[in-house]
This record gives C-alpha cells, sequence and structure tokens, in this order.
C-alpha cells in the first residue's frame, strides 16, 4: 500500500510482510485509520494492559470472531494482556424461560467461543470483565501520560480526563491491533494540541447538578470536542471517591449522548489543574448550564415504553459498573429510605451492576448481606447486553443511566426519583400495566 | 442538480436513494437489532434518532454529520458490510469521526467483495441541501451529485 507516514524500520518491515499477511493487514490497518486524521507517526504502546470493547459472544457478529481467528491462526496474540468489557448474561439476574431461550440460542450463542478467544488473546484474568477496568480493585489503571490503545467510550473518556492518560476514541478490533503490533497512530487525544478544549462550559446551577444529565447536556451539545468545565468544582470540592464516581458517570453520558473523548473540569481533573485555562482554545464557543438547560434536557428524552404510566418491572443501577463507593452510600441510602417509607424491602426487582473485583470486595463488608436482605441483587452483568434482547426491550424497566436510556428502552430517572420508585417512598412506584 | 466535492475515506462508485440523519448517528443503536436479528433491510432502530428511526439503510446514501456513541461503531460498521446489511455509501458533511473511519478501514483491508463508498468533509450545505428521497450519485474523487 502507498503511505505517507513515517513509518521505522520494524513497522514497515511488518507492513511488507516480514511477518506475514495477516500482521501486515493489521499494520495497514492502523497507518491507513491514522493517516485519515494526519497521523504522520505511529508511537508506542505504554500502558500496562489493554481495554477491549467486545465481551459478547453475539451470533451477529461473527465476522469480528471469524477476524479474531485469523489473528490467533497467525500467531497475533496481543503484547499486552488486556481486561474487556462485562458480560452479557448473569444468571443471578432476573429473567423468564423465553427470555433465556433467546438470550441463550439467537443472541449469545458464541459467548464461550468467544471468551475462549479472548483467552487466547490474553485475558488478563478469568474475571476481567468490567466497563470500569480502572477501578483499583480491578488493577487495570493507567498512569498519567501513558498511551493507549483503548476503547469502550466511558473508559476512555475517563482514562483521558480523571487519569490524564492518552488514549483516542478506538473502535472495537481496532483497540486490539493496536496492542498486536504494539503502537498506535499519533493523531488527536494522543498530541497536546488535541487535548486542547474547543468549549468552556459554564455550570450555574442552583445544586448539584446530576451527573449522568450533566454529562447527557454537555455530550449533546459538543459532541466529540473537548470541553472545559467550570464551577463544577464548587460542588466536587476535590478528586476524591466521591468525585472519581462522580465523573466515572458523568464521563460515561457526555461519552454515549455525544462522542466525547476528553473533558477538563478545572480544579479537579488533572490537566485542568497543571494547566488551568492555557487548555482552552482561542475562539472556543461558551455553553451555559442552569437549572433550566438541565429540566430543557430531561425533558427532551423520548419515553418509547408503550404504556408511559407501566410500573417497572426491573431497575438497573450501574451503567458503566457502579464503585466500591457507590455500592456503600446506595446501600446506605436504600435503607435510609426503606425504614422512611415503612418498609423493609424495595418494592422494584433492583440489580446494581458493578465489576466482579468490586463486588468481590464489596462481599467482604457488612453491607453487602445489608443490601441482599433489601433484596437488591447484584450482579457482573452488562444491562445493556440484556436490554437489547427483544423480549426484555419490551419490559418497563427504569436506570439513572443516560448511557443505557440512549441505547436501549429504558426509562432515565434521577438517583433521588430512582431511589423514590424501587422503595415506594414519597409518590411511590407508579401503577398500572402497559 | 448541485454537486459537492468531499475527501475520500473508501474509494468507489454509488447510485443510492438518500437518507438523512441530522444529528450524529449512533452506530450501535442504529444498527444492532437489525444485524442480530436478521433485518435485511437494517432498518434503523434509534430511537433517540427522529430522522432515521424505522427507516432502511440497506442500499441507501446514508447522508451524516459524523456518528457518534458506542466504540462498538466501527465493528459493528464492519459486521454490517460482513453480512451485506451496509448502507450504498456513507456520507459525512464533517471530518469523519475515529469509529466512523474504523469501519470503514476494517471494511476494506479486510473484506475482499464489498464496497461501500465512504466520503467526509463535504460541507454543511450539503446536509442542509440533501433529503430523504433524493438521487444521489458518488463518483471517483469525492464527487457527490445530489438530484
Amino acid at each position: 500500500m502507498q503511505h505517507h507516514m513515517q513509518l521505522s524500520e520494524e513497522q514497515q518491515a511488518i507492513l511488507d510482510g516480514a511477518r506475514g499477511d495477516t500482521l501486515a493487514r493489521v499494520m495497514e490497518t492502523l497507518v491507513r485509520y491514522g493517516e485519515i486524521f494526519g497521523a504522520t507517526t505511529m508511537v508506542p504502546v505504554t500502558s500496562t494492559y489493554n481495554h477491549l470493547v467486545t465481551s459478547f459472544g453475539l451470533k451477529a457478529l461473527t465476522p469480528v470472531y471469524e477476524l479474531m481467528d485469523q489473528l490467533i491462526q497467525a500467531g497475533a496474540a496481543s503484547k499486552q494482556k488486556f481486561s474487556a468489557d462485562p458480560r452479557p448474561l448473569d444468571p443471578a439476574v432476573p429473567s423468564n424461560i423465553l427470555q433465556n431461550i433467546v438470550f441463550k440460542h439467537f443472541m449469545y450463542s458464541k459467548q464461550d467461543f468467544y471468551e475462549n478467544q479472548l483467552r487466547e488473546l490474553g485475558l488478563m484474568d478469568p474475571d476481567a470483565f468490567t466497563c470500569t477496568c480502572y477501578m483499583d480493585e480491578v488493577g487495570n489503571t493507567p498512569l498519567m501520560g501513558e498511551v493507549l490503545s483503548w476503547s469502550e467510550s466511558s473508559a476512555v473518556v475517563y482514562a483521558n480526563s480523571v487519569l490524564g492518560a492518552r488514549c483516542n476514541r478506538n473502535s472495537g478490533i481496532i483497540d486490539l491491533m493496536g496492542s498486536v503490533v504494539g503502537y498506535v497512530p499519533y493523531f488527536g487525544l494522543l498530541t497536546d494540541e488535541g487535548r486542547q478544549a474547543d468549549w468552556v462550559v459554564e455550570i450555574k446551577t442552583s445544586s448539584k447538578p446530576e451527573a449522568q444529565l450533566l454529562g447527557s447536556a454537555i455530550g449533546m451539545k459538543v459532541m466529540e470536542d473537548v470541553p472545559y468545565i467550570v464551577g463544577l468544582d464548587r460542588w466536587l470540592g476535590e478528586l476524591d471517591e466521591d468525585a472519581r464516581t462522580y465523573l466515572k458517570d458523568f464521563g460515561a453520558a457526555t461519552a454515549s449522548n455525544g462522542a466525547v473523548g476528553l473533558y477538563h473540569v478545572e480544579g479537579i481533573t488533572p490537566e485542568a489543574v497543571a494547566q488551568g485555562r492555557d487548555l482552552v482554545r482561542d475562539g472556543a464557543k461558551t455553553y451555559v448550564i442552569d437549572d433550566a438547560e438541565l429540566q430543557r434536557v430531561y425533558d427532551s428524552y423520548p419515553v418509547v415504553w408503550k404504556n408511559p404510566d407501566a410500573r417497572p418491572k426491573l431497575c438497573f443501577m450501574g451503567c458503566p459498573h457502579m464503585s466500591l463507593n457507590q455500592l456503600i452510600t446506595w446501600t446506605e441510602r436504600l435503607e435510609a429510605a426503606l425504614a422512611a417509607a415503612g418498609r423493609s424491602r424495595v418494592v422494584v426487582p433492583t440489580v446494581f451492576t458493578a465489576a466482579p473485583a468490586v463486588i468481590k470486595r464489596f462481599e467482604e463488608t457488612p453491607y453487602a448481606v445489608c443490601l441482599k436482605a433489601m433484596g437488591v441483587i447484584v450482579s457482573y452483568i452488562c444491562p445493556l447486553m440484556y436490554m437489547n434482547n427483544p423480549l426484555c426491550s419490551t419490559m418497563p424497566v427504569i436506570t439513572s443511566s443516560n448511557k443505557l436510556r440512549t441505547y436501549t428502552t429504558a426509562r432515565y430517572y434521577t438517583d433521588d426519583e430512582i431511589l423514590e420508585q424501587i422503595t415506594g417512598g414519597a409518590q411511590g412506584a407508579k401503577g398500572g400495566e402497559r | 442538480m448541485r454537486t459537492f466535492t468531499g475527501r475520500v475515506i473508501s474509494p468507489g462508485e454509488a447510485i443510492a436513494e438518500a437518507v438523512v440523519s441530522h444529528g450524529g448517528l449512533n452506530t450501535l443503536a442504529s444498527f444492532q437489532k437489525a444485524l442480530q436479528f436478521g433485518d435485511k433491510k437494517a432498518t434503523c432502530g434509534d430511537q433517540n434518532n427522529p430522522d432515521l428511526y424505522g427507516k432502511q439503510m440497506v442500499g441507501r446514501a446514508l447522508c451524516l454529520p459524523q456518528t457518534i456513541g458506542s466504540t462498538t461503531g466501527g465493528l459493528v460498521l464492519y459486521c454490517a458490510c460482513a453480512m451485506k446489511r451496509q448502507p450504498a455509501c456513507m456520507l459525512f458533511s464533517e471530518p469523519i469521526d475515529s469509529l466512523a473511519a474504523a469501519g470503514a478501514v476494517l471494511a476494506d483491508v479486510w473484506l475482499d467483495d464489498v464496497s461501500m463508498p465512504v466520503i467526509d468533509s463535504l460541507g454543511e450545505e450539503f446536509l442542509a441541501y440533501v433529503q430523504d428521497g433524493m438521487k444521489v450519485t458518488v463518483r471517483d474523487g469525492g464527487v457527490v451529485e445530489v438530484a
């Protein structure tokens, strides 16, 4: 192939087929991908681990598994071990016989096959299935300035923004290919220039904005641009566990409701702390967010339930997966809300999702028994993959995840509204059937 | 008729009826149901995209600003191409995003018998002018005629 990128001797040799046709095609893919964005060089991937978005053995993705097979046959194992997104199935999550038939025979019939492929290619741990691989308990936490070949929009935006690592919004397959050759094209969010902000977002709300709603508003406004957010430090204080959890959910909403790969929060995120408003480009646009703007965004979400007044049959919390801190906080909030409502168990079947390693740690705390006693299921599942089952998508499912809302029929509510609904407090769960 | 010129991401020629998304196309939300359940028309399943929701994407000239959402986007496009469920062409008014670019390159490099010309940077005027049902002709060199 003709190319303009300046490749090292090793990279050129791979492209020329010195290590076989399959690796040559991998390199061709990365070179062509990079050249579209003006990359003139490839740079080494420097993180310890990779993270892949594809974790599900979905029959519809058979062409992907065939491509993976080509890599395995060619001996093109990943140079890095990696984590992958959450598993799509967990028997602990409520599902009926028909839904299970669809899950196992029509949708995820290739799950075992695909997990075998992942192990052959370099899965870092048999249970390394989560979208929040950067949690301490999981152990795939990149350092500031490290170059990644990750995918999974919520993980990429967190790694870039909160950890200060450098990663483009890579697609599935491209993620693995970067790891196979050990290089990624140098462009976009890997460069200082690409990390400059195109927008200044001014937060002027009267209370701490809901993370998932704020992220949605910003994502829909700036799309793939980089926002520099001012006024949020007033509500977050410092980059502690609470703030990290907030930014996890906020970032996931910016990335799924728009295409944000990096944001800066003044006084909070590492590059904003180090460089301040020097990160903002000349001529950056301004977006002001007040209470009215958040309400406008909330009201704009379509309600796709057949019966908008249906009684919820399931509640999913944890897309992206919950942190340990979040599991504990929600246990405490549930306890208090149920006590206030005069109940001991949730009135809507409720699933909290988290990384297997986080669940393990949570189960070592006294909160786990308490949460279970309140009727809440803790699972490692990907709620999105659950909702993709057409027999599940017709169910009235509620969530406080704006990512889940975007990709499925699940209906978004704020955290407080979710708490009310699942505990039957205040207004209580809504009546009626769809 | 108006003619627009953009940058060639994947080469080729095509003549097809336009379907237009004025907002970002969420690739996973748009294609997943169609690929999963063998919908030969690849009906758009993204409830948040009022322009495209419920419309056929296979064989159409898909006109859009960029793609958004999940980083499965590129592999979903790749699968759509491998399963012959792809649009006739993809025409971006803006510079292409990294996910759509990945899908286009993967299909071009790894699939031998698939053609899906992809042109980007056609400009805001392109997206303002083109409407559902218009005839779109993609020629060599990134030339797009809309009538």
